[in-house]
């Protein structure tokens, strides 16, 4: 019980105030309601559960079989101490009453005995315990693991269209619920079930007629755990709610706080959030009040039970039917707490134990997508010129090239250039709304084409269309003259460096983060890369330095500040590729200049896909793509298209807004 | 900090009492319903003895359903009494954030301080409904259970006596020791979710840049590390139910050695020492000891736990505002005129500064470009004058007044700001925009969103200005956002208007037509408009010129396009290429 309340606490609400600073999720930090806090109730399905247990077995057979002969043990010396008190009064108290010299050897040799057995039980109680721990921590990080490797191998298609709040509370929330209840739940029910058995067969044995008003009495409790239980779950989904409702008003609130105070707004603030407030406090109180009463409850049909066993079996006693003793009756009375423990017990796993079936739900959904296709042959490999040909080699050159085996066993080298083509592509991320019609781009090695149009032209989605992210639903993208089906996709995305508007920075030092791109890149490298990217200068006036620490969401550094440093990211890299979607956007015109400058010398000789709103960004590409709901409309350079007077010149002119 | 969290509760304070006191009264039948059995057993079932039989009976009878009675109204007051002490401390927290100064609110982030109002709040709330329930119920279950032991036999009782500190040391230990392994195991939960959320939010980077086996590697490493912790502190955790167990066998062999020894030299009758109906009590009692203990440390270790939970809440509690009105602040604010007088300013109050001495004159319905590079504290020169920030050095004159001596509302009706991170609120586009003027009527809306250019979209939505905006805006465009926001501050008619880069996602023609709206209809409002793009500042009275921090230059676009280098190379590294071809 306390390992309950030691571990499951803190960690709930740690991992909620993660999930919900990475999600803004409202969800997540509703707390699990209480004894009886039943939300719906999903149904239990067996597969789960089966899939759920074969990781137990799979690895931990022998061990779980011990747990369980471990629980028998423990339970039977519960029972028996039970029914200890019994033969003691019985057959060693009662019969030395009668002596005029009571001996108590046989008493202490009794008593010896039951020493010995309550041993056993403590010895089985710790071992199962123990071996509990390796199990379920053991099927936790399993979990874990295969949950983070499948995760990493799906498709970008998953990442969007799922919240990341929903896939985060797969780790947190979900995974949670799980420990508890293979750590908890499932021996202690297990143990429940053994005690009770035991229990009622001890009762049984003892005196069938006593059983019967038992029996009558868990009845009673069951119907008690049914009303009182089940109204305070209604209410516990109430609370839940106005929880979500309050949550989701102070996290818009205090996220435009500088509104609210820029605007002298604070009283409305108030007002709004003093009823919600309210609301939540009555429907808690309701919640909470109906799970409070449930085991005073339950505790004192316990004690009517026992009165009403105490009055009948002295009826019974008295009047000789079933022949019981005056032990018997107290022993039974022992044996009949015991008995409505394990089911309060039991009634209360029972929420708990669905809740994590459904966790276990979830996260085996996620473990069943379908990871990402990958069918491609064609390799990059380092390359070195033996005379006119390119050989294979293990050393780095510098000189890559596309290892193509063919269906007759030969294998053909291809250098790695950077050419580019799409042929008539069109695609869409639901087959029923096409977004790219009949796209064609030439990229020559060397060249650097813009796409330029508003939100939702298509721009960024031919580019998931070049790495992969999506495949195309008609046409062709050939790489180095080679389709790009073929080519291994980590092999693709290597030769392709991607700059993106959303500067995704990983927690370490900036070292770390520009080592990203390249990862047995020398410091020397890393920090020529920076210079590249103009980061360089921002870097050593940073306390720490290239060993400052960011973390993911770069925190102490600028919008800009991190796009600088995603470039440095993607040049040490050294692609002959790259991809720069809106990747100067927050940064200053004059600064962008200035990285500009770094910029040309590294896009010379690359082929490089640029995607800007900002025109002054594009205007020396040698081909400008204007896209317009998935159509190419315009392509040329800076002066054919300003002199056409089309679309280009309409935004260029600023006659025509960008969104 | 306990006592000032628990100013909090307030009204509730009832409650709080009549929880306890209702456990009180149920924790004395408890008590009394083990004796009650025990006579039953020894003067009824043993003498055989019907009516007595009967007549305790329905005594125990009577008294469970008081137990339950009082257990019941004891479980509601609780509930009540914590989810009303819950309820008071998020409105308290949140009353105070009300109060922050932009200084306050950037030291807690957002999503810290949404986490404090609610999942912490959710932990004290259990925590505090545990301790009234349990925190009184528990000890007098020690203590009335110890004085009905004694009063049976005091010396086997003695026995109980003994198993306490054996029992409390062996918690103690346990916890003590597995408790800072545990505070690891949660601080390394942080890090393995930190590496989910980064590989959520960057699944892209990692894709492309093919990392996925660099990813798993990492996380691999903190799931091991968990894997381990845990298992080394749950390995500590586990002792505590043998030790129970112990405690509980060893002492019913105690009990029942010592007991059957009386038992036999009384010959099982009351009247000369103990019987076995005693004996029964006597083990129900020292049950209940030892459950009641096992929920004290139970309840130790809750509040250990909530500890940090009340520190947050304390911390957001014990915030001051560091902006106060004055003694005697000015309700006035004569015109729109603003002079920074040998200005620096530092976040953090140290003396890196991010603004160093700004000596600036503006006169009022001026219209005041400020341009310079990121970083280079264009907002945070501007932030000064609405005082959502105090100048470290300096002054900061509004009307010829130093900002510090007006009274803050009076000066924020004044001077407002559009913010560059802007933020609309779920409600309809009059709502929100009321929040400019909250009587302001339509016709007051419909000429600001003309103003702003903002018109002409609101009338091409189907519901026009009672379209609704979802939370954050989200269901309009930037430019759109931007534009609402725009006309939102000048329904506040104010002297001084500030537009943080508020017009970056504005076509150029629609920005010039807002500034030419501006020039004509509030002309005698100061205007300070910061901007990336030239074009919005170029046609503006002054220019300042800001680079890391200080005033590289001030003065008329045309001047400082003679003198001043930054601005040249501003302006020709974005208008150059309008005219010419390379």
């Amino acid at each position: 019980m306390s390992k309950a309340a030691v571990k499951a606490k803190p960690d709930t609400k740690k991992v909620t105030e993660n999930t919900s600073a990475k999600t803004n999720g409202k969800s997540e930090n509703i707390p699990q309601g209480g004894p009886g806090g039943k939300p719906q109730m999903p149904k239990i399905d067996s597969k789960t559960v089966k899939r759920l247990l074969s990781y137990i077995f799979s690895h931990y057979k022998m061990r779980f079989f011990l747990v369980l002969i471990c629980i028998v043990v423990s339970s039977v010396v519960n029972v028996i101490s039970s029914m200890f008190l019994k033969t003691l009064i019985d057959s060693y108290i009662m019969p030395l009453v009668e002596q005029t010299n009571p001996d108590f050897a046989k008493l202490t040799k009794a008593l010896t005995t039951m020493a010995c057995v309550y041993a056993c039980g403590i010895f089985a109680a710790y071992l199962y315990q123990r071996l509990m721990i390796s199990i379920s921590q053991g099927v936790l990080k399993r979990v874990r693991d295969e949950m983070f490797e499948h995760m990493q191998s799906l498709p970008i298609r998953y990442f969007d269209t799922h919240t990341h709040g929903d896939i985060m509370s797969y780790y947190t929330n979900d995974a949670d619920t799980l420990r508890q209840m293979i750590s908890q739940s499932i021996p202690q029910v297990f143990n429940s079930i053994i005690t009770i058995v035991a229990v009622f067969c001890g009762m049984l044995y003892t005196s069938w007629y006593l059983t019967i008003v038992v029996v009558l009495f868990v009845f009673i409790q069951m119907v008690v755990v049914k009303n009182v239980g089940g109204r305070s779950g209604k209410y516990f989904i109430g609370q839940q709610q106005s929880l979500g409702k309050v949550n989701g008003y102070i996290e818009e609130m205090i996220t435009g706080q500088k509104v609210v105070k820029v605007f002298c707004h604070e009283e409305e603030a108030k007002e709004e959030f003093d009823k919600l407030n309210e609301e939540l406090y009555e429907s808690a109180y309701n919640a909470n009040q109906f799970a409070n009463m449930l085991m005073p409850i339950m505790a004192n049909i316990g004690n009517l039970q026992y009165a009403v066993i105490a009055i009948v079996g002295a009826i019974l006693a008295l009047s000789g039917i079933g022949t019981i003793t005056v032990g018997a009756i107290v022993s039974f009375l022992q044996l009949s707490k015991s008995f409505s423990m394990p089911i309060a017990q039991v009634s209360q796993q029972f929420n708990s134990i669905i809740m994590a079936l459904a966790g276990a739900q979830r996260i085996f959904t996620l473990m069943d997508e379908e990871s990402e296709v990958d069918d491609g042959y064609v390799t990059l490999v380092n390359a070195k010129r033996e005379g006119d040909k390119l050989v294979e080699c293990e050393e780095r050159t510098g000189l890559w090239a596309w290892k193509h085996p063919h269906g007759d066993g030969t294998t053909t080298y291809t250098e790695l250039k950077g050419d580019v083509r799409l042929f008539d592509v069109d695609f869409g991320y639901v087959p029923e709304k096409i977004v790219l019609h009949n796209v064609k781009i030439y990229a020559e090695p060397g060249q650097k084409v813009a796409f330029v149009g508003a939100t939702g032209a298509g721009k960024t989605t031919i580019t998931n269309l070049i790495n992969r992210f999506y495949d195309i639903a008609d046409g062709k993208i050939r790489y180095d003259g080679i389709n790009i089906n073929k080519i291994k996709k980590a092999d693709l995305r290597r030769s392709l460096g991607m700059v993106l508007q959303e500067t995704n920075l990983f927690t370490g030092s900036i070292m770390d983060n520009i080592r990203y791109g390249k990862l047995d890149a020398t410091d020397e490298e890393c920090i020529e890369a920076a210079k590249l990217a103009n980061a360089h200068d921002f870097i050593s006036r940073l306390p720490d330095g290239y060993d400052t620490m960011i973390d993911g969401t770069g925190g102490s550094l600028s919008q800009g500040q991190r796009q600088l440093l995603s470039i440095a990211r993607a040049a040490v890299a050294d692609p002959p590729v790259m991809i720069l979607d809106e990747a100067t956007s927050s940064i200053d015109t004059r600064t962008e200049s200035l990285v500009t400058k770094g910029m040309d010398s590294l896009m010379h000789g690359r082929t490089v896909f640029v995607i800007a709103h900002r025109l002054s960004t594009v205007k020396n590409s040698d081909v400008i793509m204007v896209l317009e709901l998935g159509r190419i409309i315009e392509r040329g350079n800076h002066q054919q298209l300003i002199a056409e007077k089309g679309k280009y010149y309409q935004l260029y002119t600023g006659a025509f807004e960008l969104e | 900090m306990i006592r000032r969290l628990l100013a909090s509760v307030r009204e509730y304070k009832t409650a709080s009492f009549l929880a306890p006191l209702f456990v009180v009264c149920e924790v004395i039948l408890e008590v009394i319903i083990p004796m009650l059995m025990a006579n039953l057993i020894d003067y009824g079932i043993n003498k055989s003895n019907m009516p007595y039989i009967i007549q305790i009976g329905v005594t125990l009878v009577v008294c469970c359903l008081c137990s339950l009675t009082f257990g019941a109204l004891a479980g509601k007051f609780a509930a009540k009494a914590a989810a009303g002490f819950a309820k008071n401390l998020r409105k308290d927290m949140y009353y105070n954030v009300q109060n922050f100064s932009f200084s306050n609110i950037d030291k807690f982030s957002t999503s810290s301080l949404v986490t404090r109002l609610t999942t912490d709040v959710a932990n004290v709330q259990n925590a505090y409904m545990m301790i009234v329930r349990t925190a009184f119920r528990s000890p007098a279950m020690i203590v009335f259970s110890l004085i009905m032991a004694f009063r049976i036999n005091s010396e086997v009782a003695l026995v109980l006596l003994g198993v306490i500190p054996v029992l409390a040391i062996g918690f103690v230990l346990i916890f003590s020791n597995a408790h800072p392994i545990f505070e690891k195991v949660f601080k390394t939960y942080d890090k393995l979710n930190n590496i989910v959320g980064e590989n959520l939010h960057g699944i892209r980077v990692v894709k492309s840049f093919v990392r996925e086996e660099h990813e798993d590697k990492k996380f691999k490493n903190v799931s091991q590390e968990i894997y381990e912790l845990f298992i080394k502190a749950e390995k500590i955790i586990i002792f505590n139910m043998p030790l129970m167990q112990f405690v509980i066998y060893i002492s019913m062999i105690l009990i029942a050695w010592f007991s059957s020894h009386l038992i036999v030299s009384a010959h099982n009758d009351p009247a000369l020492g103990m019987t076995t109906g005693q004996l029964t009590s006597m083990i129900s009692y020292l049950m209940q000891m030892l459950m009641n203990l096992m929920m004290l440390s139970m309840i130790f270790m809750m509040i250990i736990i909530s500890r940090a939970s009340m520190e947050r809440i304390d911390e957001v509690l014990q915030e001051v505002s560091d902006l106060k009105n004055g003694d005697n602040p000015i309700y006035k604010v004569k015109d729109g005129s603003v002079k920074f007088n040998g200005v620096s300013f530092s976040y953090n109050g140290s003396d890196k500064f991010c603004l160093s001495d700004v000596d600036i004159n503006i006169k009022s319905g001026e219209t005041v470009g400020i341009i310079g590079g990121t970083g280079s504290s264009k907002s945070s020169l501007v932030q000064l004058i609405p005082r959502l920030y105090d100048a470290t050095k300096g002054k900061v004159l509004v009307g010829g007044v130093d900002v510090r001596d007006y009274d803050l509302e009076t000066l924020r009706n004044e001077v407002v700001m559009v913010l560059q991170k802007n933020v609309l609120f779920s409600g309809t586009i009059k709502e929100n925009l009321r929040w400019g003027n909250p009587e302001a009527n339509d016709e007051d809306i419909v000429r600001v969103c003309k103003l702003a250019q903002a018109d002409d979209f609101i009338e091409k939505f189907p519901d026009k200005y009672d379209t609704y905006i979802e939370q954050g805006g989200t269901n309009v465009s930037g430019g759109q956002k931007q534009r609402l926001c725009i006309a939102r501050a000048l329904l506040k008619k104010p002297k001084i208007l500030i537009l943080d880069d508020s017009t970056s996602a504005v076509d150029t023609k629609t920005d010039a037509l807002i500034r030419k709206a501006f020039a004509e209809e509030i002309p005698d409002t100061t205007k300070f408009i910061i901007a990336q793009r030239i074009s919005s500042v170029e046609d503006a009275d002054k220019i300042i010129v800001l680079d890391s921090g200080k005033v590289n230059g001030f003065g008329t676009p045309a001047e400082l396009m003679k003198s001043n280098k930054i601005y040249r190379e501003v302006y020709e590294s974005q208008v150059k290429g309008g005219n010419d071809d390379e």
